[in-house]
């Protein structure tokens, strides 16, 4: 079986933000990296490829050409070859956009199963692997702990409000990874220097031809503005301060 | 002239709560652009909840019954609301951010071709847009964004929307779809985590605790302070990773997003992931015996103390 991991470039959520004065993102704040849980989902491919039940794993980017370092990094981890759609605008491309490109890449690729972070970091949509899943027809587990496969199956254990639940999907499949998935391992240095000569394409986005307009994707974002600040309070010296602040002042108890 | 349709949220034949914010924002959304709220309701044998959701301002409300929406399923779910939402002329299909309507409402989008909003805090009409609001990088920005596309799709963060008020009911209307069980995924088991406390995100109060707490019994501290205040227990990511508390407890980006009146944070450091799930609280009290942790920094009240001396303290003084 083939997998496709989906893997996004995005920004440190740790950066300072700084807004520029006509409310967009001041660039020179930007620090990029591997989505934080997409190295679950590649964590997770390398391992269905070591027990058997994979034979191949392509790691899939839409970004710019940059990207091609997050792409080595998942390459690194145990990946064999990579595709970037290379794009200026990946920043500002909605999930709707992302997702019909990707069917695309599926639609080419065919895979048995494709595995991604269930949301990205810096966006947080929340949304690319479910629509994924709509646009191929293929079976959706989202929010993932578990992922067992087992012939032409596979068991989805997925983190839900109130517990847990489990899903039975017939493959092809998208699974998306919540944190409880595994534990990722750091590349090795092998893993590192092989990765350099793993075979990389780039594709253009027009060539997928997919239903979208990169110009004007089906969400614009306007611009940006900061969340309320909330500020430090006051140290309190004992547990009976506190209660009588709770009930005297906050008037909470 | 829009419609909002509002996919209710049930769980054995009870409207969870998390639907009647939904119903504010579309109530917010329709009053931005002059239409009319319809809600949908899918379960087998759950029409009360359909009669639940019906005294809330809505318009309509839709029930469909199908035993293939007896246990929660997005590929189930997906093409009947896809279907409901094309008979209704829909402009907007939303539901509240739950793991639930996360899981669904992208699907329908794709189906639909809409564009999606995902964890809306605000929506309102400027020069002509329809712009919605919702948090990214863990909630230290806002982004406003609007839709292109003939139909959106929204999931609806139920913190930052009231409820409407209870009025007079409209009558149910059952309907009937085309679209019938999947072949290609299955339900297989829900393991529901027992609890006679109130929902984390429902609660007034919220106990949290962290992993300076070192075990789960230490949690049963918690609990009998939450015991004493009517709580609900919460947790950070790093105490559910280490076998101290359900992962239904988490709190944070990853988990739930909550907004008491009251939330006591014990032996949490404050994260940035953690702080996205709590920071809308209204009064946030934090204990850590660390006095540089970086959850004072958004706390209203803080004691530096040890967790054990300090939550059996406040439990027997209150
Ligand atoms: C992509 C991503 C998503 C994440 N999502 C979430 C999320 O949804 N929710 C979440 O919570 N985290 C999340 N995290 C993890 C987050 O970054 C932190 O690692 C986590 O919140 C830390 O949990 P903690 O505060 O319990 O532990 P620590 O950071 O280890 O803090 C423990 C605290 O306990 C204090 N302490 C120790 N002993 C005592 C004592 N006896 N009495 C009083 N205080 C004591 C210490 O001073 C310290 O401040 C996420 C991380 C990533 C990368």
């Amino acid at each position: 079986m083939k997998i496709l991991a989906m893997v996004k470039r995005v920004v440190d959520p740790e950066v300072k933000v700084k807004l520029t004065g006509d409310a967009q993102l001041d660039p020179s704040i930007l620090d990029y990296k591997l989505n934080y849980f997409d190295e679950y989902s590649v964590e997770e491919a390398v391992r269905l490829k070591e027990s058997g039940a994979a034979s191949e794993i392509v790691v899939v980017c839409i970004g710019s050409g940059d990207a091609q370092k997050e792409i080595r990094t998942a390459l690194a981890m145990g990946a064999d070859r990579g595709i970037l759609v290379e794009t200026d605008e990946a920043d500002r491309l909605d999930s709707l956009t992302k997702a019909k490109l990707l069917a695309k890449v599926v639609e080419r690729e065919e895979p048995g199963m494709v595995l991604m972070g269930k949301l990205a970091v810096d966006s947080e949509s929340n949304a690319v692997g479910q629509m994924l899943a709509a646009l191929t027809g293929f079976a959706q587990g989202t929010f993932a702990f578990k992922c067992e496969v087992d012939g032409d199956t596979v068991t989805v254990g997925r983190e839900v409000d109130g517990g847990t639940s489990d899903v039975k999907l017939t493959l092809p499949a998208v699974v998306t990874a919540d944190l409880r998935l595994n534990e990722p391992r750091y590349a090795s240095l092998p893993g590192i220097m092989k990765a350099k000569k793993k075979p990389l394409e780039v594709i253009d986005p027009d060539d997928l031809d997919a239903d979208i307009d990169l110009d004007e994707p089906a969400i614009e974002i306007l611009g940006y503005e900061l969340p309320p600040q909330r500020e430090a309070g006051e140290i309190v010296d004992s547990v009976d301060a506190l209660i009588d602040r709770l009930k005297n002042k906050a008037k909470v108890l | 002239m829009s419609t909002i349709l509002v996919v209710a949220e049930q769980l054995g034949g009870e409207l969870k709560s998390a639907t009647l914010p939904t119903i504010g924002f579309a109530k917010q959304a329709a009053a931005a652009t002059g239409g009319e709220v319809v809600v949908l309701v899918l379960g087998s044998g759950a029409s009360g909840a359909a009669e639940a959701a019906s005294r809330f301002g809505a318009s309509r409300v839709l029930y469909v019954d199908g035993a293939q929406y007896a246990d929660y399923l997005a590929e189930n779910y997906a093409p009947a609301v896809v279907e409901v939402a094309k008979s209704v002329g829909a402009t907007v299909v939303c539901a509240p951010s739950t793991t639930t309507g996360k899981d669904f409402l992208p699907r329908v989008a794709a189906l639909l071709d809409a564009g999606f909003v995902s964890d809306a805090i605000d929506v309102a009409e400027v020069d002509g847009d329809v712009v919605y609001k919702r948090p990214i990088w863990s909630g230290n920005l806002i982004a406003r964004v609007t839709s292109h596309t003939d139909i959106t799709a929204v999931t609806v963060r139920t913190t930052a929307f009231e409820a409407p008020a209870e009025g007079a009911a409209v009558s149910v209307e059952t309907i009937s779809v085309s679209s019938g069980a999947a072949t290609n995924a299955a339900f297989v088991s829900f393991d529901q985590v027992k609890t006679d406390r109130p929902p984390l995100t429902d609660a007034d109060v919220v106990i949290a605790g962290g992993r300076g707490l070192k075990s789960g019994e230490a949690f049963g501290m918690l609990e009998e302070l939450a015991d004493k205040l009517g709580a609900a227990v919460g947790a950070s990511r790093a105490a559910v990773d280490s076998g101290y508390a359900p992962n239904d407890w988490q709190i944070g980006q990853t988990g739930k997003i909550i907004a008491p009146n009251l939330y006591i944070g014990v032996a949490i450091s404050g994260a940035i992931q953690h702080l996205a799930g709590m920071k809308a609280s209204k009064v946030i009290v934090a204990i850590n015996k660390d006095p540089e942790a970086p959850i004072f920094q958004v706390s209203d009240f803080g004691l530096v103390e040890d967790a054990f001396k300090a939550v059996p303290e406040l439990t027997s003084k209150l």
